[in-house]
């Protein structure tokens, strides 16, 4: 079963649930695929066992012996990413998204691609089973492709090590990356926050979930920061059919555990907060909403 | 307040979660009570909240389009050269059966196809990837929004087009988007200054780091916020002392910052003493950015 929290947004505690339910009962694969900002590693200090580059993108490159400073390449590039400069024609590697048209249409040959292959694959395994995590470089686009990656190995090695259970930690936001995080998942869980920020991502999160028909839960973790809203956002759930299968308290033991490189189930399992994770973990698992 | 040049301010945080829209509001909020005028640019489009602290009037609002082909099936001759030019596969051709597609979702609008198109049969439509909205609020200050619509490959196009909105007069305060990679560097790239808002964590310090390493590449300045502060240990610190990084501001761990944050309400409501912390912060920022490139 393939199990993927996302959040709309960063910064609701979709790692430290995710990593909570991770270091629970049965051995699992988690895959982290936040492949911009990967932060479980940190956590979970996994055995490195694999690594690949993966290339991002290319970016075009201007041979300054051949450009005769013409211009038409300026002119084609749709992107804005060439200009003239007291240098000659240059090319912003921020602005470049690759696309090989100056390189067609530059009637000197002055222009080439090259890979952009600093971001990376990792596969190990971590204490309570195989992990898989991307890092993208920075600055370097495809993070969706990267994602398929991730959970392509990832159900690889939930089959080599008959770990059935796949969770991943989805990238924020709604877009190209969270949607290759939940394509073909079993479960998507949907963490959120009692604010007004919270609710509106959490609609925008649950309108790319419903898009694709997934079975989708909602936590309302922080929930006791504002119980009025957490209310809202659980009448709003029901509205919509979605089920809110927890509302967690504001627990600083949450951070404390972080700081300590674990999981608040690991660092305080007694805690309200670790129950209440491990009730609902059992109700993800066993189908109960 | 000294005379200065209108700045650029990103405000960016690797993560979302850290209190960037937090700080990003307060100090729009600051600055546009102390007169100074200020637009603020909402340029996480793919989760845009800024617009949920402030009342305003929705005073324009266009779509950002993009430029994707239309093949004429009655003069393609099913070469294949546009089909070979597009570098994203957003073309399908199978021309025994005389099949061609556009598959539009995987499409840049990098018009390859149309310069490879010797038979006039491309032509270009535009086509929605999100919406700009400008609302105006007290004076002549303004929040511009960008928003992407849900589902497209990236927000680029659209954060670009609200930045290009808030115009250059005056003084723009950059709402980042979340994260190092294609969308956050599209929205520092026009920054003057980078305000990094992080916390006190492995977390944050670990988004901090590859931040900071991304700036440094693009030869921006930029300065720490640590929010949450009393929250985790000392690394942090440490890492700002070793990169000689300007330490701007710490908002404390406290349960009704987050409480009034989670409400849509401003710091200020909370103790007033915070509306002088923003000012004093945009001082530090002309400061921090103002060796080089403008008198005080």
């Amino acid at each position: 079963m393939e199990i993927a929290i996302i959040s709309g947004k960063g910064g609701t505690g979709k790692s430290s649930i995710s990593a909570a339910f991770a270091t629970l009962a049965e051995p699992v694969v988690l895959t982290d695929c936040d492949v911009d900002a990967a932060n479980l590693y940190i956590l979970f200090d996994p055995e490195h066992e694999e690594e690949e580059s993966f290339v991002g993108g290319e970016k075009a490159v201007i041979d300054r012996e051949l450009c005769t400073n013409c211009g038409i390449c300026i002119s084609y590039c749709a992107f804005e990413a060439i200009s003239f400069s007291p240098e000659g024609v240059i090319i912003s590697e921020t602005a470049c998204d690759g696309c090989h048209l100056c390189k067609r249409i530059c009637p000197h040959g002055a222009i080439h691609m090259v890979d952009n292959d600093d971001s990376r694959l990792y596969t190990g395994s971590f204490r309570n089973g195989r992990m898989v995590y991307g890092r993208l470089a920075p600055g370097e686009e495809n993070s969706g492709k990267l994602v398929n990656l991730v959970r392509e190995k990832a159900r690889k090695q939930s089959k080599a090590f008959g770990m059935e259970t796949i969770i991943i930690d989805g990238p924020p936001g709604i877009g190209c990356p969270v949607i290759s995080s939940i394509t073909g998942v079993d479960q998507v869980v949907i963490v959120t926050e009692p604010s007004l920020s919270g609710l509106h991502d959490l609609e925008r999160a649950a309108d790319v979930s419903g898009s694709f028909g997934i079975q989708t839960r909602v936590i309302i973790n922080k929930a006791d920061l504002d119980e009025a809203m957490s209310d809202t956002i659980e009448t709003w759930c029901r509205e919509r059919g979605l089920a809110v299968v927890a509302r967690i308290p504001f627990n600083p033991e949450v951070v404390e555990a972080m700081v300590n490189c674990k999981s608040i189930s690991e660092w305080a399992p007694d805690s309200e907060t670790s129950q209440i994770l491990r009730e609902t973990w059992k109700g993800i698992l066993h189908g109960k909403s | 307040m000294t005379d200065h040049k209108p700045l650029k301010i990103a405000i960016a945080s690797g993560k979302g979660g850290t209190g960037k829209t937090l700080v990003a509001t307060n100090l729009f909020h600051t600055l546009i009570s102390n007169d100074i005028k200020t637009s603020l640019v909402d340029c996480d489009a793919e989760a845009p909240n800024a617009k949920l602290f402030f009342e305003g009037k929705l005073e324009k609002s266009f779509a950002v389009t993009q430029q994707v082909p239309v093949i004429d099936e009655n003069l393609c001759t099913y070469c294949g050269k546009c089909y070979e030019y597009c570098h994203y596969n957003a073309i399908f051709i199978l021309p025994p059966a005389r099949v061609i597609k556009v598959i539009e979702d995987l499409c840049h609008g990098c018009g390859a196809c149309t310069v490879a198109c010797k038979f006039g049969a491309i032509t270009e439509k535009p086509m929605p990837l999100g919406e700009v909205r400008r609302y105006a609020l007290e004076g002549s200050q303004s929040l511009v929004e960008s928003c992407m619509k849900t589902g497209v490959f990236s927000p680029v196009a659209v954060i670009k087009a609200g930045i290009k909105e808030a115009g250059n007069g005056q003084t723009v305060i950059m709402d980042a988007p979340p994260g190092t990679s294609c969308p956050f560097i599209q929205t520092v790239d026009r920054a003057d200054f980078v305000v990094l808002v992080t916390e006190p964590t492995p977390f944050g310090l670990s988004d901090l780091r590859q931040s900071v390493e991304t700036l440094k590449r693009m030869k921006k300045p930029c300065g720490v916020i640590v929010n949450r502060t009393g929250l985790g240990n000392h690394a942090l610190y440490d890492f700002l002392e070793q990169e000689d990084i300007p330490l701007l501001m710490e908002i404390p761990f406290e349960r009704n910052i987050a409480h009034t944050y989670a409400q849509g309400r401003k710091l200020k409501d909370l103790d007033p003493a915070w509306e002088t912390r923003f000012l004093n912060l945009f001082e530090k920022i002309i400061l921090e950015n103002g060796n080089s490139h403008h008198k005080r």
